[in-house]
């Protein structure tokens, strides 16, 4: 058995699930590890400007390319200002790594030790118990390797998450044996077998006898990589899909079948034609409240089948009448099989025809496209100039809820957004880590003005480190999201919301040494954008737009997903 | 929340630290009502039992099952179906005494219950008292006459009636 400090026992242990790269900021408590860092050759290490934006640079990673994504702060302060970032990843349940320095657990002078309260002491793992899907800290230098290996396993496995290793100074820096293992050993978790036949053979019943199936897929289809099944399912049912905000990108958008998302600024034709199915099959879904928004009249008319990894989905918030709980990929592959032997040829025709019709009245894309500066026209034109594997990633608030609408995702993992936890600034790191990822790949992150301004700082990590993305700051000088809804809901009682022409943003990306463009033409907008993608530095395209324009249509809270509002 | 009845839970886990800690605030987390939770050694050293007992109608049950069952360090949760299992609780009970009368009344009740006087002082009785839940709230309304000083409930623990067990394999 080698012997080494803990420290190098962890770098070996990251090397060996082929990490690659590390997005963080050291400190005191974390310095054994930074200092291992210095001689190894084999992974990255980017330096962010913020730890928060060190885990959303991670997630971005994780999410554009299926991998782990891996962030590292200090104690006290850095590991608490990763929480928002945690917090993101346990909601979207994106496969993340955050490790922690943490106060010694023994040490020379005994205040200097945890649970004494010392410099930078917090209590990490207390504070994310309730947002990791799990959290350990070792105690002696040979736990890591195995520690490292399960926390691995659980991240990858099942439900994916994050999980967090708070890693004590001493336990760094001491040395002592190790055996590396790539076999994990977690006897209390255990992952959901194949689908059981009469479970699949009851759910292909009921879909080769549906009068109008549809289907309706969330995150958890790209998380399983089951899109081409998505797809296969599809035209054998010749079933419409519909899928969630997080959904969007598991099957193509400009698909005949593709409704586009359902949801509280869905796309009207998915929110109509879910409230006509006569069968639903759902997959990897929570049915979250902004995707049904009002549990009583969801689909209601719908005999309803789910398919989920987590058992915990299962009649949590919209009760089914049959579950299966596994992964998706095989569950799909099973239930295609199951399904096509049932199934009567030539049907359905009737419903193809409504399908057709509701997507040609209903789709905000298939209407009238202006030619000024709207979300609408700039959000087309972005499409038609950006590869088809190019990726997109939004901040929060209307630029989101626009690019849901307007921005057509066509394959897989290439929309990444702060879904569950509506995070603003987690667009601009996450397209940092979703480059550093995909390094041959254009990345647009559709931004806000308030929320690029949580995170503006990462453009020094992106200039230094080599990483050129390009940002869209979707600029109506206000937080536009709560104005519209103190514009709808509060009787237009402004407070709080204005953001003025604060800061310039062409000349704040020259200051960290990108480049700045303004536009205000949709065709300086396009050349902007041919510019940057042919550009070796990050470029900040700054679009002025109107203040008061509305995302619609829109269904208000507590309302069924048909009752939408807005003329589009 | 709605209201629903009270159900017993039986949960195998990791003996490690912080796993109480989760499921504890697991509990709260997700608003789930618990009752009481109890935690101790079983034959096994690496493995605690925790049996909670919570206030939740079919529905919210089912869910405390299953994000139960999905902290990583959860072996095993079982439902604890009415009439299928073993339940006791201990209480230990102080009750006031002012004239000597009360004395025998309390010590005449407690051995009705069967249960143990622990310690006697010149104005206090503490009584000690095991069985299921029902039977120590009718005691404790007995003494509530007598006026109670302190109380001290532990919560339920159970076990499934019958010769099964749970073995969890190294
Ligand atoms: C960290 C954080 N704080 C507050 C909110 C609440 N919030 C949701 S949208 C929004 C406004 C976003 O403004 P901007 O980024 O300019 O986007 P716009 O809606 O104008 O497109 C706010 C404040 C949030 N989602 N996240
Ligand atoms: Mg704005």
């Amino acid at each position: 058995m080698p012997k080494m400090s803990g420290a190098q026992a962890l770098l070996e242990s990251l090397e060996r699930q082929n990490v690659d790269t590390i997005f963080g900021i050291l400190g005191g408590a974390i310095l054994p590890v930074y200092d291992a860092l210095y001689n190894n050759k084999k992974i990255r290490h980017i330096l962010a400007r913020h730890e928060q934006c060190a885990a959303h640079e991670a997630e971005g990673y994780a999410k554009a390319s299926g991998r782990v994504g891996v962030c590292m702060a200090t104690s006290g302060p850095g590991a608490t200002n990763l929480v928002t970032g945690i917090a993101n990843a346990y909601l979207d349940s994106s496969p993340v790594i955050a490790l922690t320095g943490q106060i010694p657990t023994c040490g020379i002078n005994s205040s200097y030790m945890i649970g004494r309260d010392a410099f930078q002491e917090a209590d990490i793992l207390g504070i994310t118990t309730a947002i990791t899907k799990h959290n350990y800290q070792p105690r002696t230098v040979s736990e890591i390797p195995q520690m490292v290996t399960n926390a691995f396993h659980i991240a990858t496995t099942g439900r994916p998450g994050p999980v967090l290793i708070d890693l004590p100074k001493n336990v760094q820096t001491n040395i002592d044996h190790v055996e590396f293992t790539d076999k994990h050993n977690i006897r209390s978790y255990r992952l959901p077998q194949t689908p059981k036949p009469a479970q699949v053979n009851q759910a292909a019943e009921l879909l080769a006898k549906a009068e109008r199936p549809i289907l309706l897929i969330g995150g958890g289809v790209i998380l399983a990589g089951a899109s081409d099944e998505i797809i296969k399912m599809s035209d054998l049912l010749m079933a419409p899909v519909a899928t969630t905000f997080m959904g969007k990108g598991a099957f193509p958008e400009n698909h005949p079948l593709s409704l586009g998302s359902v949801g509280m600024h869905g796309n009207p034709a998915a929110n109509r034609l879910i409230s006509e199915a006569d069968v639903l099959l759902a997959v990897g879904t929570r049915f979250s409240d902004r995707a049904t928004t009002n549990l009583d009249t969801f689909a209601k008319d719908a005999k309803k089948i789910q398919i989920d990894i987590d058992a915990a989905e299962i009649n949590k918030n919209i009760e089914v009448d049959l579950a299966i709980i596994a992964d998706a990929k095989v569950s799909l592959n099973m239930l295609f099989t199951a399904t096509s032997e049932k199934l009567k040829k030539g049907e359905g025709k009737v419903w193809i025809k409504r399908v057709k019709e509701a997507k040609e009245q209903l789709s905000p894309l298939l209407k009238e496209i202006p030619r000024d500066m709207v979300p609408k026209a700039l959000l087309s034109e972005l499409r038609k100039l950006l590869p088809q594997n190019g990726i997109i990633t939004t901040e929060v608030g209307q630029n989101q809820m626009w690019s849901a609408l307007y921005m057509q995702a066509l394959q897989p993992r290439t929309f990444i957004s702060s879904g569950g936890l509506g995070t603003m600034g987690f667009g601009f790191p996450a397209a940092i880590g979703a480059k550093v990822a995909c390094q041959d790949r254009i990345v647009v992150d559709i931004a806000g003005d308030g929320s690029f301004i949580m995170s503006e700082q990462e453009l020094a990590c992106s200039v230094m480190e080599d990483i050129p993305v390009i940002v869209v700051v979707l600029n109506n000088g206000v937080l536009g999201m709560v104005a519209q809804w103190q514009r709808t809901l509060y009787d237009r009682r402004y407070n709080a919301i204005n953001l003025g022409k604060t800061p310039d943003f062409v000349k704040l990306a020259e200051a960290y040494g990108a480049q700045g463009i303004r536009v205000d033409s949709i065709d300086k907008f396009k050349n902007a954008v041919k510019t940057a993608m042919n550009s070796k530095v990050t470029t900040v395209i700054d679009v002025p737009i109107g203040s008061e324009t509305d995302v619609v249509p829109f269904v208000p809270p507590g309302y069924g997903l048909p009752q939408q509002r807005g003329d589009y | 929340m709605e209201s629903g009845k009270t159900k017993v839970i039986s949960v195998l886990v990791e003996n490690k630290p912080g796993v109480l800690h989760s499921i504890a605030n697991l509990f709260r987390r997700r608003n789930f009502n618990i009752e009481s939770i109890t935690v101790g050694a079983t034959q096994q050293k690496d493995i605690a039992r925790m049996t909670i007992t919570v206030n939740a109608d079919e529905k919210t049950l089912d869910q405390v099952v299953k994000q139960v069952a999905k902290q990583i360090d959860t072996l095993t949760v079982e439902e604890l179906e009415q009439g299928t299992f073993v339940m006791r609780e201990l209480a230990l009970i102080k009750v006031n005494i002012t004239v000597s009368k009360e004395r025998s009344d309390v010590i005449n009740f407690v051995n009705v219950f069967r249960g143990r006087i622990i310690d006697v002082s010149t104005d206090s009785i503490t009584v000690e008292i095991t069985g299921g839940p029902y039977k120590i709230d009718a005691f404790l309304n007995l003494m509530k006459t007598y006026g109670v000083l302190e109380l001290a409930r532990t919560g339920i623990t159970a076990l499934a009636r019958g010769a099964k067990s749970i073995r969890i394999d190294e």
